[in-house]
């Protein structure tokens, strides 16, 4: 077999310097009532030959993104990634190496996640940020819990339009880590006044810039009546790229940002894996949950990195940690922040703009459509449209027609019947002129 | 003169009229090793007897400190915060942790005295 | 004085005999960071100019964001740089206990990168993704037929969320049952993941000693057993590397004390294909696909921690389910019908198909015949290292041990001064990265090595050649040399109290002096 190198000679000398019989001899720990004598009656090895043949023949049965004219969003967008990112990542020095404990034999993964922090803090105009999370749904629900610790209160006002996966996860944590949610309902077309509903009870309000139906929004005032009221603001974004042309969080008096990075270095790949990113305030550093990579130096006064600040994590504080955090998602941090070095400042702010111009295209060709309307006035990459029928229907229909047409509300707030006719769209700068044409034809046909 | 009394745990109490200064010993720092930061309590937080009101962070590990007695909590080393170090270097004198008004005297009874707790030490290895 | 200046004073200063004008060292090339080389308006990726376009009005990010600009051969240099700082399984032995450094099989990074699992969004029309559909049931097939377990959750990211997603579960159960129990029983020897992630779940934690034999007391187990207690989490093999050969009657007692069996699957790479964690009686198990299932640590992650779960706790599985019904397979996506008592979702959309991929690929690649070979040479290669160490070392427990063995620093009593970490530094001046040192807490200096079965013979013997060497300079004096390394890595000892006392967690742009400002 061919990833196991020892041979029976070699069995047989191993077990001879052991001074023991057979190999199932050194499992006569194991009650011999469930000992196996056998294989289970499962498929026996493969070669790569047939290994791959029989992989490829189910990712043919799925239908990529890139091959028809795709317009899916709600927290995973579909970007180009340079060619240069994933030759990089695969590198068998960052792509089989483990986490960076032993930092002398560590200082490529220390030193970029030392970079990647330090990008996520400018984008986000944040003061720290963390080494990354799983995802944005579950940094989300960290966020949550941070703010519950450094107010030692316990509820938290969630926006409507929080993404629901975003939402629900949050919620689950809340009810088995004892502290509440006050979950908002979504609302596409009016601002809910969230400042009125902060009071001394609350830890934290969550709100989503932009927010899932695409609305980019002003959160000022939204931090004041926290921060008066001794709350903290923490603000999700689910398209990292937004930050590129979209007011940051940090400008905007956050004091927690939750995000998914998922946009930069990495494919969609059906939702996982993704990457979590992580940054907050400076004085709330050591309530932060996952690993931080510091700047020090070494015996020989040569700048190096190191993990710190670990007691706050479970291998030190056990019961008493911040997370239980051990695994995060350290080679999509990876893409993520060799992407990031080759956008730069110049060509991060011009995919943004990309985005946003091709969003725009969008929104002017569909309002055009009759019986569809628009209802994102302001946005990034992503919108809403209200069509004259329910939209799951449509998007069936558009699929058959060869098109990824965007997520139907009602996939996402199966509950809300009255959303059930909103499609939520996304352009980013992968769409072409000839897809919006196309979409917007399609479309046309399938409403009459 | 003031009366330096220990605990179990590492802690010493030292008492100037009704106020008790707190902090760990020289056996405890040197067990921690570096000490990088140091958690204290809140002015007016009342402490109990064994409860923790310090934390104690070296570079690998995290210790409760405990209120050696009752009481509330009047001063606390705010030197610390920029200098934790000086737990090592001086840990009965600069590395003082907290100062407490004592709520019970009688809690002090049951301390140890100087030499009790060094051959509690020496029985430790 | 600090340890950090005691550290120091024991270097030697060749720093004379090594230096080059470049600070490079001839393959060892340094390079500064990314905000370094900032050049304004370079970038490394050509983008069409957009139109000039403006919905956003005072919401337009205005100012800086102090993003470097680098083009594509610097960005390529810098990671190839900073790669060559990094040591990797592809390199050499990683036995680190616990964390199954296996090979990383290539055949799954290019079937993980296949459009047609790649290029897929978790929201299309499920009748556009059949295939990913299929794969995930698939893996699950697999996981529970190796497992002996009737369900699975597949959707948490990682080991420690996989805990959290069966202690979740146990906690709907017990509730859904009218009951409340508030502790939760974990062994000394545990991860910390496990009393982090049962205080996460609102349990207070109630640690069960070792005995003698390293495995947990029976005898203090059942004592503190009682009708407040909702689980115990067991590792098994356990943290020493032994299997739990009182495991039957501890299922037997917890289940008759009306409380769950969690089991921390992270050792599964002893049993897999030879044990099946379902006849041992527990009730949630997480597998970690990135230990037992080779999929790449990738320098901290991502992993994927499904979890196995018995018939008691599979109504609580967390959204979304996979479900056969007359169509085919179905995501199931909300808390109705067959899915009403689950726990709801633990994060985003499905679980880490990238990593479903990989691990599907790995198993089919051995098959059962070829796993139950994995778990055996995995076993017979620690207790190669066993008997070949453990007259020099000082093994914590007899053998037989199961897919690591733990050793303590004993043997180093009588080395001046020698720790577990400076025998890990000169371990890595040899060329190997270390075993895991200081974990688990039982034992003191704990040296917890697991060679997996990617290990040659000759590999396991080359190795053992250098620790016996290693334990033998360590005991003639030569403490000055083991504080001194490691000598020969791209960094020599860092100075871990300094970052923690003023942490520094960003660059910043040196501030300008009064004097480069006038000139």
């Amino acid at each position: 077999m061919r990833y196991l190198p020892l041979t029976d000679n070699d069995r047989r000398a191993m077990l001879g310097a052991i001074g023991a019989d057979s190999v199932e001899a050194l499992f006569r720990d194991v009650p011999r009532s469930v000992w196996r004598d056998r294989p289970l009656d499962l498929p026996r090895a493969l070669g790569e030959i047939e290994v791959e043949r029989a992989l490829s023949r189910l990712a043919a049965k799925n239908l990529p993104l890139s091959s028809v004219p795709s317009f899916l969003g709600c927290g995973v967008y579909r970007h180009h990634v340079p060619a240069a990112v994933d030759h990089l990542i695969q590198r068998g020095e960052f792509l089989t190496s483990y986490t960076p404990y032993q930092p002398e034999v560590s200082q490529g993964t220390l030193q970029s996640m030392f970079e990647f922090q330090t990008q996520v803090a400018l984008i986000t105009a944040m003061d720290v940020a963390n080494a990354s999370m799983y995802d944005g749904a579950t940094a989300c629900a960290e966020a949550v819990m941070m703010a519950n610790r450094v107010t030692r209160r316990k509820q938290a006002i969630l926006a409507g339009d929080l993404h629901p996966h975003y939402r629900e996860t949050t919620a689950t944590y809340a009810r088995f880590g004892d502290f509440t949610v006050v979950e908002r309902p979504a609302n596409p077309t009016a601002e809910d006044d969230l400042a009125a509903l902060v009071d001394s009870e609350t830890a934290s309000v969550v709100v989503q810039n932009p927010g899932a139906f695409g609305h980019v929004r002003d959160l000022s005032a939204l931090a004041e009546a926290c921060h008066r009221a001794g709350a903290l603001l923490i603000v999700v974004v689910t398209e990292a790229v937004s930050l590129g042309l979209v007011k940051p969080p940090g400008e905007m008096g956050a004091d927690i940002v939750a995000a998914e990075g998922q946009s930069l270095g990495n494919a969609p790949s059906f939702g996982g894996p993704h990457l979590g990113l992580f940054a907050a305030r400076e004085k709330f550093v050591r309530q932060m949950p996952g690993r931080l990579v510091g700047e020090t130096v070494d015996a020989e006064g040569r700048r190096g990195y190191v993990l710190t600040l670990s007691t706050r994590e479970q291998h030190i504080r056990r019961e008493k940690a911040t997370s239980n955090i051990c695994t995060n998602s350290g080679l999509c941090a990876l893409a993520f922040t060799i992407h990031l070095a080759l956008l730069g400042e110049a060509g991060f702010t011009r995919l943004a703009a990309l985005n946003h111009a091709r969003a725009v295209a969008l929104a002017d060709r569909l309002s055009a459509l009759p019986g569809v309307r628009v209802l994102t006035d302001r946005f990034f990459n992503e919108l809403t449209i209200r069509l004259p029928r329910p939209a799951a229907a449509v998007v069936e229909m558009l699929a058959a027609r060869g098109f990824l047409a965007g997520v139907p509300a009602s996939r996402l707030w199966p509950e809300r019947r009255d959303l059930a006719d909103l499609l939520i769209l996304a352009a980013t700068e992968l769409t072409t002129e000839e897809d919006i044409a196309a979409l917007a034809a399609a479309l046309g046909a399938v409403l009459q | 003169m003031a009366t330096v009394k220990y605990t179990k745990d590492h802690e010493w109490i030292r008492i100037e009229g009704d106020v008790a200064v707190v902090g760990i010993t020289d056996y405890a720092q040197t067990q921690l090793g570096d000490v990088v930061y140091v958690e204290l309590p809140a002015l007016g937080r009342r402490v109990e007897q064994g409860k923790e009101a310090a934390v104690v962070e070296s570079v690998k590990a995290a210790s409760e400190v405990y209120a050696p007695i009752s009481g509330e909590v009047l001063a606390v080393n705010d030197a610390l915060s920029g200098e934790p170090g000086k737990v090592n270097a001086d840990p009965m004198g600069d590395g003082w942790f907290l100062k407490l008004r004592i709520a019970d005297a009688k809690q002090l009874d049951g301390l140890m005295d100087e030499a009790a707790y060094n051959a509690f030490v020496e029985g430790l290895h | 004085m600090s340890e950090w200046s005691k550290a120091l004073s024991g270097f030697a200063r060749d720093a004379a005999a090594e230096a080059t004008i470049s600070g490079n060292r001839g393959l060892r090339l340094e390079d500064p960071l990314l905000f370094e080389q900032d050049e304004p308006g370079r970038c490394g990726v050509d983008l069409p100019e957009p139109p000039a376009m403006d919905r956003l009005g005072a919401l337009r990010r205005e100012g800086p964001i102090g993003l470097p600009g680098l083009s594509e051969p610097q960005v390529v240099r810098h990671y190839m740089r900073a790669s060559q700082k990094n040591y990797g399984i592809d390199m050499g032995l990683y036995p680190l206990g616990s964390c199954t450094m296996k090979h990383n099989p290539r055949l799954n990074e290019k079937l993980a990168r296949l459009p047609g699992f790649a290029d897929i969004h978790p929201l299309q029309p499920q009748s556009t993704v059949t295939g990913a559909l299929e794969l995930i049931d698939t893996l699950a097939r697999w996981l529970k037929e190796l497992t002996g377990m009737p369900a699975v959750a597949m959707s948490p990211a990682a080991g420690a969320h996989g805990e959290l997603c069966g202690m979740m579960c146990i906690r709907a159960a017990i509730e859904a049952r009218g009951e409340r129990r508030q502790r939760v029983l974990v062994p000394e020897s545990a991860h910390g993941t496990n009393p982090a992630t049962a205080a996460a779940c609102g349990y207070a934690v109630d640690p069960i000693p070792a005995d003698a034999r390293g495995r947990v007391d029976l005898a203090a187990l059942k004592a503190k057993l009682g009708a407040d207690v909702a689980a115990i989490m067991l590792t098994n093999p356990n943290t020493c590397g032994l299997f739990e050969d009182e495991i039957l009657a501890i299922a037997e007692a917890v289940h008759a004390a009306g409380a769950f069996f969690y089991c921390d699957g992270a050792n599964f790479n002893a049993l897999v294909g030879r044990v099946r964690p379902g006849d041992l009686g527990i009730d949630c198990m997480h597998l970690n696909l990135h230990k037992t299932f080779s999929t790449p640590h990738g320098g901290g992650g991502p992993g994927s921690g499904p979890v196995v779960l018995a018939a008691s706790l599979a109504p609580f599985a967390p959204l979304p389910w996979l479900l056969h019904d007359s169509a085919g397979l179905r995501l199931v996506e909300q808390a109705a019908g067959p899915a009403a008592q689950t726990i709801g979702r633990i994060k985003g959309f499905h679980g880490q198909m990238g990593m479903f991929v990989r691990a599907l690929a790995y198993i089919m690649s051995h098959g059962s015949d070829g796993l139950r070979q994995l778990s055996g040479d995995a076993v017979l290669n620690a207790n190669y290292l066993l008997a070949r160490l453990g007259d020099l070392l000082t093994a914590s427990y007899p053998g037989p041990c199961m897919h690591e063995v733990l050793f303590d620093d004993r043997f180093l009593r009588d080395s001046g001064g020698v720790t577990t970490l400076d025998f890990a530094k000169a371990l890595v001046d040899e060329g190997f990265h270390p075993m895991t040192m200081y974990f688990p807490l039982v034992v003191h200096g704990a040296l917890l090595m697991e060679p997996t079965e990617s290990e040659s013979k000759a590999s396991l013997d080359r190795f053992i050649e250098v620790v016996r060497g290693l334990a033998e300079h360590a005991r003639s004096g030569a403490a000055a040399a083991f504080h001194a390394a490691p000598r020969f890595t791209p960094r020599r000892r860092l100075d871990e109290t300094a970052a923690a006392r003023k942490p520094v967690l960003r660059w910043r742009k040196p501030a300008v002096t009064t004097r480069e400002a006038a000139e």
